[in-house]
């Protein structure tokens, strides 16, 4: 039922920091996700290279035939993307509402170290509840 | 992935939806399996950060990735090998486009593993339909041409 498989986010060298899935069909192993992540972030590099006009800024949306793929790029670099089924809308809103609680609860957490994997707890709560609000937003539609 | 069965190309192509107006492509490209280009035209690119060649590579390279990647993050399959395993061209779910803020690339790869690449303005629509055609056009004025030998260059 759930619209959203998977939420990561990566950090400017294109390390994996946060991940979480949503039901069996998002599950990944660690070892995967990492490398998910960084593959990840090297196409979003290279698609950058191939752009026939200047100023891209690297691939928002991926569509592929059973899921879709949006991504958020940060002016710091951060990326945040998030796998979720064809035609699911509203998920720029979603990773821009995801960025928020990013910035308020990862990084003004004094303990926090820059770069390294996301260990907040208000962070996840937070999230967990963004999520929600959400597909109870698609459900009731 | 049903491919058409019949051999008759319709006089025009499908008219794409919700376009504006200056719907022209950047450029298209062509590969075979092995990563030979058999077909680049650019109608609209102001700006080439790369030689030819290296240009093609890196094409041919992110597409690469990119379906492996598919592959790998699909939802529905059972697990799939490792990323690095080379998919054929029918299995596994594979992308078929993507969007940046300054082009839309759509991609369609046919059984034979031809891969036809078609890189336009974002707000281009759903463009599957049209890289069908343009693979019909392939079919019958390269595909079945006597002199045409594959996995050269198309003249």
């Amino acid at each position: 039922m759930a619209a959203i498989y998977s939420l990561y986010i990566i950090n400017k060298s294109g390390g994996l920091i946060f991940y979480k899935d949503y039901g069996s069909k998002g599950r990944m192993d660690t070892n995967d996700s990492l490398r998910v992540a960084s593959l990840w972030h090297s196409m979003h590099a290279i698609s950058q290279q191939l752009s026939p006009t200047t100023g891209c800024t690297g691939i928002e949306l991926l569509e592929a035939d059973t899921f879709d793929l949006h991504c958020f790029q940060s002016l710091t670099g951060t990326k945040f993307f998030v796998v979720c089924e064809p035609g699911t809308q509203n998920m720029e809103a979603l990773l821009k509402v995801v960025y928020e609680l990013y910035t308020d609860y990862v990084l003004k957490n004094p303990f926090y170290e820059m770069e390294m994997p996301i260990r907040c707890e208000l962070f996840d709560i937070n999230l967990t509840q963004a999520i929600q609000k959400d597909r109870v937003a698609l459900l009731g539609r | 992935m049903q491919f058409f069965g019949g051999s008759e190309i319709s006089p025009s192509p499908p008219t794409p939806a919700a376009t504006g107006a200056g719907n022209n492509a950047h450029m298209i490209y062509l590969f075979n399996r092995n990563g030979v280009c058999l077909l680049y035209r650019e109608w609209n690119r102001p700006l080439h950060t790369l030689n030819p060649q290296q240009d093609h590579k890196l094409m041919f390279g992110l597409l690469f990735s990119l379906k492996s990647l598919a592959a790998k993050m699909d939802p529905t399959s059972a697990d799939k090998g490792n990323l690095g395993v080379p998919q054929l061209p029918g299995q596994g779910c594979s992308f078929h486009s993507f969007r940046t803020n300054t082009y839309k690339l759509s991609f369609m790869e046919t059984p034979s593993g031809i891969k036809f690449i078609l890189v336009t303005n974002p707000r281009t629509g759903d463009l599957r339909e049209t890289l069908k055609y343009i693979y019909n056009l392939y079919v019958e004025y390269v595909a079945k041409n006597p002199l045409y030998s594959p996995g050269t260059p198309i003249r």
